[in-house]
């Protein structure tokens, strides 16, 4: 890269400014990854921390937001737990609530109604698992919206009494909305909609007759064996393995898809700049190549100059444009959904060299096509 | 350099160029032949579009004749390939174009650099090279902190770095003024006697070839001695 590196010194200001515009576009590349992370932690982050492999849906639920929509019932739910190949099912009730905590602060929460000692009951930081009637586990960034250990929250219509005895271990929410669990009886008497006002009473519960639940979550066992499709025909259900079940989580898909195209237009901006750029750059320089190819440069050492000339470029100021988006995203406020993981801001990063590489790439095999016979006769 | 003087530096027989379609179909070079022997200067005068440029291209592998004979150093070019050729350039041939055409971003020291590293030659001693054409004191500055003659001399050195048994030259001193013709063409002169290059150049400007061991002179794709004018 002996030329390379000198044109980079010789022509600083023009390459500078290209630079700063690989930077930027890292920066927002960077951004952009870290607001995906944090949507959808924010959206099925609630789901994300199961330990499931499926969950089935009553047949015929419509895709988006299936979750609230789906309605099963403990027929289904047996044929699951009995079919081979299942180590565990469990029914999941999943329903979003308003309500005001006696502090009279308005709070969302996503009541998720799990058996108390099943394989869907979270892990807690702080209190205990819930296992009365009443008692809710929530997730710990409920804590910024008021809610503390001890703080009942009053639901509004129904006016059913809950109380916090537990935060998770992580951040649980599910269309960014703080999940809260409760037993799966104490789920079904809010759903059935024969709860009275108050805290729920094991009375109540005892009393009601309300064989259902939104979804069945289930484990597989070792042996895999487990005939999805069969099952699914038995239980009347329709099967999503867990990430297939993000898109049925309020907005999970239009949020990600929107994310997702903007990503993808930054990247060829960043290709066809610097391909741009470069082409430039190269018929600036084409007299120059005549005389290099004239004099007795191989094809291969102007491209293999070229391109690392680029590749410099482009990791300088790719490595600077990721430095300055990672430190922009410590700043943001705690309100936006922001969550910087390396391995996407690293695979973010290496799509934006590599796009930029081809794109400079296609602009420096045009030295391929200048004539060295063009470095006689002088300017012309 | 102890060439034998038996084999020519450069030995062009016969050759024949077309260029151009249909109507403005011309002979750039028609039926020319040639021979330079090792530490001889060689001028060629002709006015513009008489085939002086494509004599140049020929003889220096850049341009195939359409029929004819072209040897440098005994190696008939006409039948290399185009990254054989691109190779024998590199260590047989120098070129000196037409204002030096240094590569901007590149200090004197580093045009040198470069020609040797591209032919990977590990040997070549820039800064004596460059104290040989008198540049030694501008060995650090690039093209546009040099004067016209100061480039056609780091031009010159260049092409010398990778000691070849040609040079071919293209209007030396085109942008220069009297001054720095003659200096330049008396310093190609005395590398060509000195160093035992052969040296065929093509030029405008009469000025300088008394300092030209012969003179040639293009017309039409034809190519004839011309006696000088002493």
């Amino acid at each position: 890269m002996f030329l390379g590196l000198r044109e980079l010194r010789f022509a600083r200001g023009r390459f500078t400014l290209m630079g700063v515009v690989i930077a930027l576009v890292a920066v927002l590349v960077v951004l952009l990854s870290g607001l995906s992370a944090g949507l959808v932690n924010d959206g099925v982050s609630g789901l994300k921390a199961m330990r499931v492999m499926s969950f089935a849906f009553d047949k015929g639920t419509i895709t988006d937001n299936a979750f609230t929509r789906s309605v099963v019932d403990d027929e289904q739910l047996a044929t699951w737990s009995a079919a081979p190949g299942v180590r565990a099912a469990e029914p999941l009730g999943v329903s979003i609530v308003n309500g005001t905590t006696d502090a009279g602060r308005q709070v969302d929460l996503t009541l998720f109604g799990v058996e108390p000692d099943g394989f869907l009951s979270p892990a807690v930081s702080s209190g205990a698992r819930s296992a009365g009637p009443g008692e809710i586990v929530v997730s710990q960034t409920a804590a910024s919206a008021g809610l503390a250990l001890g703080t009942k929250v009053t639901l509004d219509r129904s006016g059913v009494e809950l109380t916090v005895v537990g935060f998770t271990a992580a951040q649980a929410t599910f269309g960014h909305v703080d999940v809260a669990y409760l037993p799966i009886d104490t789920w079904r008497l809010i759903a059935s909609g024969s709860a009275q006002a108050g805290a729920p009473t094991p009375q109540q519960i005892g009393a009601l007759h309300y064989p259902y639940s939104s979804v069945i979550a289930v484990q597989a066992g070792d042996d895999a064996t487990l005939d999805t499709a069969r099952t699914d025909t038995a239980a009347g259900t329709m099967s999503m393995t867990r990430t297939e079940a993000f898109n049925a989580s309020p907005g999970y898909q239009a949020e990600t898809m929107t994310l997702t195209m903007i990503r993808a237009f930054l990247y060829a901006i960043c290709a066809l700049v610097v391909g741009a750029f470069f082409t430039v750059w190269t018929i600036q320089r084409t007299h120059e190549i005549a005389v290099l190819r004239a004099v007795g440069a191989s094809t291969s050492y102007l491209l293999r100059d070229g391109l690392a000339q680029s590749l410099v470029l482009l990791l300088g100021f790719t490595v600077l444009g990721v430095a300055a988006g990672v430190g922009m995203g410590a700043l943001m406020p705690d309100g936006m959904p922001f969550s910087l993981e390396p391995v996407p801001v690293a695979l973010a990063s290496i799509v934006t060299v590599v796009l930029g590489l081809g794109g400079a790439g296609v602009a420096i095999l045009r030295v391929t096509r200048v004539e060295p016979v063009t470095a006689l006769g002088g300017h012309r | 350099m102890s060439t034998p003087s038996t084999t020519p530096a450069l030995e062009i027989v016969g050759a024949r160029l077309e260029l151009g379609d249909g109507d403005a179909r011309v002979h750039a070079l028609d039926d020319v032949s040639l021979r330079v022997d090792p530490g001889e200067i060689v001028a060629v005068v002709g006015p513009s579009g008489s085939g002086k440029s494509s004599l140049l291209a020929v003889a220096g592998a850049l341009a195939k004749p359409d029929s004819g004979i072209v040897r440098v150093h005994g190696t008939d070019v006409t039948a290399l390939a185009k990254s054989a050729a691109t190779r024998f350039r590199l260590t047989t041939i120098g070129f000196v174009f037409q204002s030096g055409n240094l590569i901007a971003a590149l200090t004197a020291t580093d045009q040198l650099r470069l020609a040797a590293r591209l032919a990977g030659n590990r040997t070549a001693d820039p800064a004596a090279l460059l104290g040989s054409v008198g540049m030694a004191h501008r060995a650090d500055h690039r093209p546009d902190q040099l004067s016209g003659g100061e480039r056609q001399r780091v031009g010159i050195a260049r092409a010398l770095v990778n000691d070849p048994s040609l040079l071919l030259v293209d209007e030396p001193t085109a942008a220069l003024d009297r001054a720095s013709s003659h200096d330049v063409v008396r310093l190609l002169a005395a590398r060509a006697h000195e160093a035992g290059v052969a040296v065929v150049m093509v030029t405008h400007d009469h000025d300088v070839l008394e300092h030209c061991d012969r003179v040639l002179e293009m017309t039409d794709g034809r190519l004839g001695e011309r006696v000088l004018a002493a």
